[in-house]
């Protein structure tokens, strides 16, 4: 996997609760071009123990001189966000891995209607300089708590002019997702990021639409849960491995030497996904990636988010 | 680097010919005496000097002479080259992709200056100086995945990721073989792959496909893949199989040797940036029996391999009519010694 060394050009505070980083790289040149909606994957040393967060790219993909990443400091945070927001100052190194799309724009569609909640605007800020750039028709719908947590609200008037909405809730400004779906011609695709229960209640009233499957995006990065400790067996190498309640079973595979796969590390994209051998109590699948009917059968696992509350994993690795 | 470039032809009167050095790098495709397909994908991240895989685009011998062949090929049939309309982000991508690797790996051929995105671009075996403005059309002479993909080897085609799929939608396909591109425009990956035998009960497309969405930026990946064609034509595409078809009825014996040409693609596929399309290269490379006879572990080992091969797979890739021919010309040179696995010539 191609990693770049970057340098934080500057932090910014952006609201109570989230933190703007401009990243250049180490070594002057520009960053690569990347496409809207992509995000990189972000190593963290803490204490010793490698961390890896998954966080959007925001902003022009034309001008790569710099990335920009903004981080919501999570209150049950295992340590990542904290860092990110306690640590790490202008001038702290960093390594991250080249850009990935999980959350593109479908160029095929004749419009696009993009559903932001929170911390789930930041991807959106690198579509709408696509969108922006291709002259394709949009709308942005962006939802947050409180009139202090409407991150980058500003910039995005200036960016979408009138094709963007804000419903601010404590000021009983609900965005009505039904009605909104309803008005919108066929050939349209909806895009949502945001909190799980926003992302479900989309997927379910396009549905109950009749939305095409494939008309419906939706980015959601879980970070791995915290649950109980289990050893897991690597059946090539028979290497048996703790994974600790507090560590993911990927973090845990890669300290022991392991080298397994992956790209996102929150459950979306499927690339960590290891073949189940035998498991001697329940497989907890938190990913994004399994249907329901894969977890049932569980005979997969995504080692980046899901863990197993069991004596011993055996996994085909 | 010092390359003579080979006036030849790859129809009519099929000057083309392979120097000492062009067979020694021949990517001979077989490391085993079996040959089933696999899903047989590796790191396109360099390779051993002066071999095919060194660079991201190789360019060789005969570089100028298939430039050519191109022209030929599009003069008679500009559909050759399909552009749907929301591949313009990959048409640039490409010219940055060809651009930025051909002056990397081959300075003294090619240079490209860039002042933001005023571009001026040097190709001097094709005698092109061309300046313009990245992403802006119209300066350049048509659109640009043409312009670029006219100066480099081997066949392109763009796949767009959507739908948890890949879509032929942008391409440049005037070597293939026995494929074609105005006919798998707009597929999707299973659906243009839908003609191979055998691979899809192996479940290869699916992992293939699972492989390439995930495919990265800056992580390019490869593999090769084979057939035989006669004569040494690029063109052996299915709006022409009235011009190379017949030839599959002129091997004889005493000719089969210079007649027959095993053809191998280095399929290399590259995630591209600003269009998160996937540029998917088929560089085809073409040896005589000949040719690889010189080599008296290339004759064994092909010998083996076509004896063992499933007879779908040889109907599939249009063997039948002198596979035969070919085993028999082969097999004086195969003493049935054990051959250790691998690909390389000696």
């Amino acid at each position: 996997m191609s990693i770049l060394d970057v340098k934080v050009a500057d932090v910014e505070q952006v609201t109570e609760v989230v933190k703007h980083f401009t990243l250049v790289q180490e070594n002057g040149e520009p960053l690569p071009h990347f496409s809207g909606g992509s995000h990189v994957v972000v190593s963290m040393n803490i204490n010793g123990r490698i961390h890896r967060n998954p966080y959007s790219l925001m902003g022009s993909t034309s001008n790569t001189d710099s990335y920009h990443i903004s981080v919501r400091k999570q209150e049950n945070s295992r340590g990542g966000s904290k860092f990110m927001h306690e640590q790490v100052t202008p001038g702290t190194r960093l390594q991250i891995t080249y850009p990935v799309n999980l959350f593109a724009i479908s160029k095929m569609g004749h419009r696009h209607i993009l559903i932001a909640g929170g911390i789930g605007i930041t991807p959106f800020m690198s579509q709408i300089a696509d969108l922006n750039r291709l002259g394709y028709d949009y709308e942005l719908h962006y939802a947050y708590r409180s009139p202090e947590h409407g991150a980058f609200r500003e910039q995005l008037e200036e960016m979408c002019g009138n094709r963007v909405h804000f419903y601010i809730d404590s000021e009983g400004d609900r965005l009505d997702i039904p009605a909104l779906l309803k008005q919108q011609p066929l050939g349209t695709h909806v895009y949502t990021c945001g909190p799980e229960p926003m992302v479900k209640a989309l997927h379910l009233h396009a549905q109950n639409l009749g939305w095409p499957d494939n008309h419906v995006h939706s980015e959601e990065f879980t970070a791995p849960p915290v649950g109980d400790e289990f050893t897991v067996q690597l059946a090539k190498s028979g290497m048996d491995i703790t994974v600790p309640g507090d560590m993911s079973m990927l973090e845990a595979m890669e300290e022991a030497g392991a080298e397994p796969p992956f790209l996102c590390r929150g459950g979306a994209c499927g690339r960590c996904e290891l073949e189940v051998v035998s498991c001697d109590g329940l497989i907890m699948h938190n990913d994004h990636y399994l249907s329901d009917h894969e977890k049932a059968e569980g005979r997969s696992i995504m080692p980046c988010v899901s863990r197993a509350k069991c004596s011993k994993l055996v996994v085909n690795l | 680097m010092n390359m003579a470039f080979k006036q030849e032809t790859f129809r009519d009167d099929y000057s083309y010919s392979n120097s000492a050095e062009a067979i020694r790098r021949f990517p001979f495709p077989f490391a085993e005496d079996e040959y089933m397909y696999s899903v047989n994908i590796e790191q396109h991240n360099g390779g051993e000097p002066g071999s095919v895989f060194e660079h991201a685009i190789d360019v060789d011998e005969h570089y100028v002479a298939e430039c050519e062949d191109r022209r030929l090929v599009l003069e008679d049939d500009p559909n050759r080259y399909i552009a749907l309309p929301h591949m313009m982000d990959a048409q640039w991508d490409m010219v940055e992709l060809v651009m930025e690797s051909l002056s990397r790996d081959y300075p003294d051929l090619f240079q490209l200056t860039r002042d933001g995105d005023n571009w001026h671009w040097i190709n001097k075996p094709l005698g092109i100086d061309q300046k313009f403005v990245f992403g802006d059309e119209a300066t350049l002479p048509m659109q640009p995945c043409e312009y670029i993909t006219r100066q480099v080897q081997g066949d392109w085609i763009i796949l767009d990721q959507r739908d948890d799929d890949l879509f032929a939608d942008l391409g440049m396909v005037t070597s293939q073989a026995d494929w074609s591109m105005a006919f798998d425009a707009g597929m999707s990956f299973k659906e243009w792959h839908g003609p191979v035998p055998q691979a899809n009960e192996l479940g290869i497309f699916d992992r293939a496909l699972k492989y390439l969405l995930h495919l990265q930026y800056g992580s390019p990946v490869r593999r090769l893949n084979w057939t035989m064609t006669i004569n040494p034509r690029l063109d052996t595409s299915p709006e022409n199989y009235p011009l190379w078809g017949p030839d599959n009825m002129s091997v004889t014996p005493d000719n089969v040797g210079e007649k027959v040409h095993l053809r191998v693609e280095l399929q290399a596929l590259f995630r591209l940036p600003r269009s998160n399309a996937i540029a998917f290269s088929v560089r085809g490379y073409l040896a005589s029996i000949n040719d690889l006879t010189t080599y008296p572990r290339w004759a064994k080992r092909l010998h083996r391999v076509l004896t063992n091969l499933h007879p779908d797979l040889s109907e599939y890739k249009g063997l039948d009519n002198y596979r035969q021919m070919v085993i028999d010309h082969l097999a004086p040179f195969d003493d049935g010694e054990e051959l250790a696995l691998g690909t390389h010539p000696e």
